[in-house]
């Protein structure tokens, strides 16, 4: 598979927009050269703000931009920008539903040799808490840039989390993104596997697997955490009977509670998770640490026949 | 160089534009306001409301460029709250200026009012920011600033902050990014009252000396007695001449200013007064 990062995209995607509406502003905390809004600091020096190693300081401007009238997007690594201005985001952007898009890179722990301090592994739980928050998590640098224009073209706060490392390319050039919308990547009626952000790759080709020892798996990709597709996951649960969320995060409060409390609700089946449980990882490659704390397409083809067993 | 006259404020359109004797009566007014929302309500916090009760009288009747029949005037100068407990004394200032009618401030705090215990810029008319955290009207106020500079316009922006609330960190990143910026659009004013919730500012967590920390960050700082409309309508005009930097006015004010037995009183930092009590505060308004 093709790799690309989605940070790279998102660079390249802000110039983009900027060129056509010169109402957006970037602001960032230092780390331009990492979250790659320094392409759009080339390009439109007048309207990007280096906030320095201020993130809580740039919340507030930015919610102070957006109340005036720009589309602001903020930027830096996710755990400083949700765990250090969960106040600010709460106060200064959600209460007040202000059109502040907070992109953070560096989610999850594919983070890796930077160490436990910078994997957000929560960042999601607590952006799903925020009440007028739409939260997205690309399952690839297409799908990134599409979640990037979506944000631009959609009044609101938005928290739309992306990844460090190079990560397989899963949609063909041309896929059309809908907001909220849960996307089937592969059908199937056996079980199905709800996965988000790099998970989804891992979702694939566990079903791939799978389909060699003849179960068959629907994939669907939730990208909006928030507002959440309930009717696909109702579809799911009624169709397949049996459900694995797989996500980058802990347990609590990312999208395999999300989805539990849905499916809960509507279509009680057979349900797993494949995430990093109650914990904190370590320093090492990506590839390391998602093999060491339970985030492979082998851990979700585990998880399935589990699942399964119990329909 | 020939000395160049500057008007005692530079805000002709201020459309009240009231005399000093004036603004003494609107701010006594705005007090009994505070006191008999405060007190309706049975909560709310009337010491540090009566502490900047001066200044913002003296920004919505003589300093401003605002227009309150039309909240959303994109010409409009920005008030920003950022000590949000003084909501009380805004609402009254909003109130008296015609943003809403005087009678709605009897909802304060009640269910279903545009009136919350804390700024809700979604609601009430007149208020551009929600506050309610402290520390963080500053960095507010300096991205609308810098959205005027981008737009070309020519507002202005004010943002309150307690004294307490210079214990926050933020306040300081604020302080150096709006002189990073120049934001000689920007005036902060301190509402100096030397108390905050649990004592005087000094035991808990002592800021002096504020003026050389606040010049040390790179901002233009006037010093004033803030129940004195002369000095305070001064400070303002200075504030505007000064370029290439912004400018804090650092008001030394009393906390509960001018009910005798709220004045330095840490009792009434968040406590309703009594029916009596607010009887008596109102006598000593008259």
């Amino acid at each position: 598979m093709a790799e690309a990062s989605t940070r790279e995209i998102y660079g390249k995607t802000l110039v983009e927009l900027g060129r056509q509406n010169n109402n957006i502003i970037v602001l960032d905390a230092d780390v331009s050269p990492s979250t790659m809004t320094n392409s759009f600091a080339r390009e439109f020096p007048q309207r990007f703000f280096d906030c320095g190693l201020q993130e809580q300081n740039m919340i507030g401007i930015a919610a102070g931009l957006a109340a005036s009238g720009k589309t602001v997007f903020a930027s830096t690594f996710a755990v400083f920008v949700v765990c250090r201005c969960f106040d600010q985001l709460r106060l200064c952007i959600s209460q007040p539903n202000l059109n502040v898009k907070v992109v953070a890179t560096h989610g999850g722990i594919s983070v890796g040799e930077d160490g436990i301090s910078h994997q957000a592994i929560e960042d999601l739980a607590l952006c799903c808490a925020l009440p007028s928050f739409t939260v997205v998590v690309p399952a690839d640098a297409v799908e990134a840039a599409e979640a990037v224009r979506a944000a631009a073209s959609v009044y609101g706060p938005f928290y739309i989390r992306l990844s460090r490392p190079k990560t397989p390319i899963v949609y063909p050039e041309g896929y059309h993104f809908t907001l909220g919308k849960a996307v089937t990547m592969r059908q199937g009626k056996d079980a199905t596997i709800i996965a988000t952000g790099i998970m989804v790759a891992k979702a694939l080709e566990a079903a791939d697997t799978l389909a060699r020892q003849n179960i068959d798996c629907r994939v669907l990709n939730i990208h909006t955490l928030k507002p959440l597709d309930e009717a696909a996951i109702v579809r799911a649960a009624s169709e397949t009977g049996a459900i694995v969320v797989a996500e980058e995060h802990l347990a609590q409060g990312g999208l395999g509670s999300r989805v539990a409390q849905i499916v809960a609700k509507d279509k009680p089946v057979p349900m797993e998770f494949v995430n990093l449980g109650d914990r904190y990882a370590q320093s090492g490659t990506s590839e390391e640490l998602l093999q060491n704390y339970g985030l492979t397409a082998g851990d979700i083809g585990e998880s399935v026949k589990s699942a399964v067993k119990r329909k | 160089m020939p000395k160049r006259a500057f008007p005692e404020t530079t805000s002709p359109s201020n459309k009240f534009n009231l005399s000093t004797a004036e603004l003494k009566e609107i701010a006594k007014k705005l007090r009994r306001h505070v006191i008999t929302m405060i007190a309706t309500a049975g909560s709310g916090h009337p010491g540090g409301s009566l502490s900047a009760a001066d200044i913002i009288t003296a920004l919505y009747f003589r300093v401003l460029r605002h227009d309150p029949k039309d909240p959303q005037w994109s010409e409009r100068d920005r008030f920003i709250l950022s000590k949000g407990h003084a909501a009380p004394i805004l609402y009254a200032a909003l109130a008296e200026a015609g943003y809403f009618p005087v009678a709605e401030l009897a909802t304060l705090r009640k269910m279903d009012s545009r009136l919350q215990g804390h700024t809700d810029m979604t609601l009430t008319p007149g208020v551009e920011m929600s506050a309610g955290s402290l520390g963080i009207g500053l960095s507010f106020a300096i991205g609308v600033a810098l959205a005027a500079r981008l737009d070309s316009k020519t507002y202005r922006t004010y943002a309150l902050l307690g004294d307490g609330e210079c214990e926050e960190g933020q306040t300081w990143e604020a302080a150096l990014a709006a002189a990073h910026f120049n934001l000689d659009n920007l005036t902060a004013m301190v509402d100096c009252n030397g108390m905050q919730l649990s004592g005087w500012t000094c035991d808990i967590m002592n800021l002096e000396p504020l003026i050389r920390k606040w010049q040390a960050f790179g901002w233009h700082v006037i010093d004033i007695d803030g129940h004195d409309f002369g000095q305070i309508l001064a400070a303002f005009p200075r504030a505007e001449r000064t370029k290439g930097k912004p400018t804090v006015i650092i008001a030394r004010t009393i906390k509960g200013k001018g009910v005798s037995f709220m004045e330095n009183n840490v009792a009434f930092h968040g406590k309703a007064p009594t029916r009596e009590e607010a009887e008596k505060a109102l006598k000593e308004l008259e």
